[in-house]
């Protein structure tokens, strides 16, 4: 089952920072014999609207993180974050812009 | 800015000699500690602190960790220290394990079962280590320094630290007592000395990324006994209990800021 996830988003000099960690086993090819297991799919959503939609790889680590930029933003913005894998499943995380 | 210099002048102050010349070890733990999903350990920890467990299907949230029973605030710095209800001195994990059997009523063999875990399920002591030693950050470390028994652990400690044996003829201090040493891109700190002591006792329990695993202090002296070719000592006995009092006792006075992200 997909562990916890936890993400901060700060707003500072006209952009929001977000940084998301989550807890994923990040498996691959080589090391499972052909079962690898990864997330695939990374959504972030700004109050509902969706602004990135990510691919990633098998090349990220275990547990991985992610911080990106926002351009605007304003205190109070819901973000959310979720990810899907290659095996179906899912999780997203949501904070409030600080 | 004030403050940051203020800050920069203390880390200054704190850094053993070598590091204070542009220090590629400095860059490299920088490096390797950004992106640290130490946070998800404390999140599971936290989840496993309130979990019921055991035949009294009772949570960690009673356990005395010296502070009052369910204090966590500032209670890793403060150990290890003397217990009156068991006549010794404990460590964080010891004392865990010590509340598992008292109020979870578990068998202290079932508790002690899997103090190890691996990357793919970390182990329940692994996520509490992290969870409580969290809610120290920024608490100047403190152990027990009063009690004879406190006292007593210190020496032996000591006295572990620098005594010599087993196959190798090793002891702490064969690679823990020269300055400027160093295995691949890890400093060995002269553990004796407090200035080098000082930030790795701030940064312990820590994570390791590479092996994505998050190592208790229990952990981490095991492995020294294992890398010296030492018998196995036991998980939380009086040896390496007394060994964490020692390697604390001389980083006593720096903050904590752990967990930290190793190599």
């Amino acid at each position: 089952m997909a562990g916890p996830m936890k993400m901060r988003a700060t707003l500072a000099g006209g952009y929001t920072d977000v940084r998301v960690l989550m807890t994923h086993p990040m498996t691959t090819e080589q090391q499972t014999k052909g079962q690898p297991h990864f997330i695939q799919n990374l959504t972030v959503k700004v109050n509902g609207k969706t602004v990135i939609e990510g691919e990633i790889s098998q090349a990220v680590s275990r547990n991985p993180v992610f911080s990106f930029r926002l351009k605007g933003g304003a205190k109070g913005d819901q973000i959310e974050v979720s990810w899907l894998d290659n095996k179906g499943d899912t999780n997203k995380t949501e904070t409030a812009v600080a | 800015m004030k403050r940051i210099l203020a800050c920069a002048l203390l880390a200054l102050a704190f850094t053993p000699a070598a590091a204070q010349e542009k220090s590629p070890f400095a860059d490299y733990q920088r490096m390797t500690a950004e992106g640290s999903p130490v946070e998800l350990f404390e999140l599971g920890g936290e989840e496993l602190w309130k979990k019921k467990q055991g035949p009294n299907s009772a949570s960690l949230e009673r356990c005395d960790l010296g502070q009052g029973p369910g204090v966590l605030k500032g209670a890793y710095a403060a150990l290890p220290r003397y217990f009156k209800d068991v006549d010794r001195v404990m460590d964080l994990e010891t004392r865990l394990l010590h509340c598992m059997t008292t109020l979870q009523g578990r068998s202290a063999a079932e508790a002690a079962k899997r103090v190890y875990g691996n990357a793919d399920s970390p182990s329940e002591m692994e996520y509490l280590s992290a969870y409580i030693a969290a809610q120290s950050r920024g608490t100047k470390i403190a152990p027990g320094r009063s009690h004879p028994k406190e006292l007593a652990a210190y020496e032996l400690g000591r006295k572990l630290f620098f005594h010599r044996a087993g196959a190798w003829d090793f002891s702490c201090a064969s690679c823990h007592g020269e300055d400027d040493k160093r295995i691949r891109m890890s400093e060995l700190p002269v553990l004796s000395k407090p200035e080098f002591a000082r930030p790795v006792m701030a940064t312990w329990p820590a994570y390791r990324v590479s092996n994505s695993q998050f190592k208790t202090m229990q952990w981490r002296i095991n492995d020294c006994y294992r890398q010296m070719r030492m018998p196995e000592p036991v998980f939380g006995s009086e040896a390496t209990v007394a060994m964490n009092m020692f390697l604390t006792a001389t980083a006593q006075g720096e903050t904590y800021r752990g967990p930290g992200t190793k190599r």
